[in-house]
């Protein structure tokens, strides 16, 4: 070709690398900014639960499993049905994921029953990050409970200890897991994938500390519980109006 | 699965080679006392077995990591306990437990009793032997009367300092599950204390059991006021161990927290065959009738007379009742307290696989390889006061001991 200009493969190819670099910049300082913007130490996350408001639709594990690459057989949240019956039974099951939860007993023996959302309560005094051997298990800053996947050794002391049964071993790395309060996600400034497809809005995630937040506002306003009060974990998920059946 | 089980818990995360942690942790406990009771209050009838026990609880404790090696997800990071231990973490504290009992406690203790005999065998020996009972002395070759005085005096405060490690080796393995507060099963103050006398008694019943079938192989009778008195250390160990799981079992029932429902088709249901048959019935209550009636426990001559051999089988025979037993304790606390629901509301199944790493084959071989080891250690460390190589002196005494 001679000098007087590009041809038309030469064009293209420069304008594709032009953009790629374009691409690659503004990732890139997307991600530094928002690292530089984001201070954990600012922040302190928690989430309240509206079982009243759960329609069990079980939107949420989906998400979950989607958002977070969980494997089958596993969840990081759930949802839980309870069954009361007229002759004073307790039914509890979780709801699956394919909607073919069917109910455990005749229609007419039901007196009430109700949905209870469940994940890890990123407890403050978290019983999984005490008992870690390696510390692989740790509270942020921003008191989000985590899991370091490179540093995990596989005890799984810390799956006995949760009381809540948040924990699994992803048998894909060999190492626990848990929800993260979809961490990625909230250091951007969004919400949880659960919360953030619930119908109903029966999951509020926000800021504990901010008192305008919608988490803070909320609970102002309700009366809550959290999950097993005696063994004092100090859970960061909150139950409004929860039932005396759940545990 | 019967109830509601979170979606987690369906499957059990310690499987059976958690269960064999605690088990061979608990001989290795029991053995080193057994040893320590000869040598500290100075029982000289179980002397036979001293060196035996002490190879005994070496032997175990080699292979006491393994199993959890084997179960950890990374075996690869193992060493990050050592390196960045969370202090707050009671399983961060079992390499420093294991290493300062293993290191400080059994090998020294092993070397100081044996210092002198190997210097004596290197002298009558040649080849491969001679190099190894050579390099087993680090060069400390001073056989005057002060030098032995100074190893029985050593090895004497080393057993001293040695018991309360047992106590702690073992009480900690107890501690890992009693601190457990999410799981009722587990979270009891009596727990370590439960898991030490339990570990005595297993240690006592494999010190009797190696020490019997070791004289049929070596074709040599076996010390008849041994025998008796290991039983009736057996008893004795059993009785206080019986009794505070009873007291813990009494306890639960009287206080019947929230828990007791479902604990209580755990035992009844799950749990029948292994914690009310085998562990109880068989491996605690006959053996504690048959050795009450026929040890020296309470008499001289035992209240039901029976002739030696056959007083010898009975020991062995519960001996291997109260093995299976402790063996079912440590299943009933691992597998049991893993198959109900910490939601309270269910039982789930434990489902024992064959091959793998956490199956069955690999337990057993993990169960047999202290026996190989023990066979190794005793080759090289003949642990035999009757006709061994040189006549051995009673620890403590300096005195020849024969039989």
């Amino acid at each position: 070709m001679d000098d007087e200009g590009l041809d038309r493969r030469e064009f293209l190819q420069r304008c594709g690398a032009a953009a790629a670099i374009a691409w690659v910049v503004r990732v890139a300082t997307t991600e530094a900014e928002q690292r530089g913007d984001y201070k954990a130490a600012d922040h302190l996350y928690g989430m309240a639960i509206d079982p009243a408001k759960c329609i069990g639709c079980a939107r949420c594990m989906e998400a979950c499993r989607a958002e977070n690459d969980v494997e089958a057989g596993a969840v990081r949240t759930w949802v839980e049905r309870y069954v009361l019956t007229t002759d004073g039974q307790t039914i509890v099951q979780a709801i699956d994921e394919k909607h073919q939860t069917k109910a455990p007993v005749d229609e007419h023996k039901i007196l009430r029953t109700f949905f209870v959302p469940k994940l890890c309560n990123h407890c403050a005094n978290a019983p999984c990050v005490q008992v870690c051997p390696v510390g692989a298990t740790f509270t942020t800053p921003d008191g989000v409970v985590l899991v370091d996947k490179d540093y995990c050794i596989g005890c799984r002391y810390c799956i006995q200890a949760c009381p809540y049964g948040a924990r699994y071993l992803d048998t894909r790395t060999r190492t626990a897991d848990k929800c993260t309060f979809c961490y990625h996600r909230i250091t951007r400034g969004l919400v949880p994938a659960c919360v953030e497809v619930c119908p109903s809005g029966a999951r509020i995630f926000g800021e504990l500390k901010d008192r305008n937040s919608p988490l803070a506002r909320y609970m102002r306003f309700s009366k809550l519980q959290v999950l097993k009060p005696h063994l004092n974990t100090e859970p960061h998920v909150y139950y409004a109006n929860l039932d005396g059946e759940v545990r | 699965m019967t109830g509601y089980m979170y979606p987690n818990e369906i499957e059990l995360q310690w499987g059976l080679l958690i269960v064999l942690y605690p088990y061979i942790t608990g001989l290795v406990a029991g053995a080193f006392i057994l040893a320590s009771l000869e040598r500290v209050f100075n029982v000289r009838e179980v002397q036979p077995t001293y060196r035996l026990a002490l190879l005994t609880a070496l032997a175990f404790l080699l292979v006491a990591p393994l199993p959890l090696l084997a179960h950890l997800g990374h075996p690869e990071r193992s060493f990050e306990i050592f390196l960045t231990p969370n202090v707050r973490s009671a399983m961060a504290m079992f390499g420093f437990v294991y290493a300062w009992y293993l290191m400080v406690v059994l090998l020294l203790e092993i070397w100081f009793d044996y210092r002198h005999d190997l210097i004596t065998w290197t002298a009558g020996e040649s080849g491969f032997m001679r190099f190894v009972h050579r390099v087993m002395t680090l060069g400390a070759t001073d056989v005057s009367p002060r030098a032995l005085r100074f190893d029985n005096a050593a090895g004497r405060i080393i057993t001293i300092i040695g018991i309360p490690s047992a106590f702690l080796l073992h009480g900690y393995v107890g501690f890992i599950f009693g601190s457990v507060k999410a799981n009722p099963w587990w979270s009891s103050v009596l727990i370590p204390v439960v898991f030490l006398f339990s570990a005595i008694v297993s240690g006592i019943a494999a010190v009797l059991l190696i020490y019997v079938i070791s004289g049929v192989i070596r074709r040599k009778p076996v010390d008849e006021l041994c025998m008796g008195k290991l039983a009736s250390f057996l008893f004795y160990a059993l009785t206080v161990d019986f009794s505070l799981e009873m007291l813990d079992f009494i306890h639960r029932l009287y206080t019947a927290e929230e828990s007791i429902k479902i604990l209580s088709a755990l035992v009844t249901s799950r749990l029948f065959i292994s914690l009310v048959v085998l562990q109880l019935l068989l491996g605690t209550v006959i053996p504690l009738i048959t050795l009450a009636l026929t040890s020296p426990a309470f008499e001289r001559r035992a209240i039901v007379k029976v002739p030696a051999a056959m007083r010898r089988r009975i020991f062995v025979v519960a001996a291997m009742l109260v093995e299976v037993g402790i063996f079912c304790t440590r299943w009933n606390i691992v597998i049991g307290g893993q198959l109900f629901s910490k939601s309270l509301r269910g039982l789930t199944v434990y489902k024992l696989q064959m091959y793998g790493l956490e199956g069955l084959w690999v337990s057993i071989g993990l169960v047999l390889l202290p026996l190989a080891i023990l066979l190794v250690l005793i080759r090289l460390l003949p642990p035999w006061t009757d006709a061994g190589p040189p006549a051995h002196r009673a620890p403590g005494t300096g005195a020849v001991v024969t039989f």
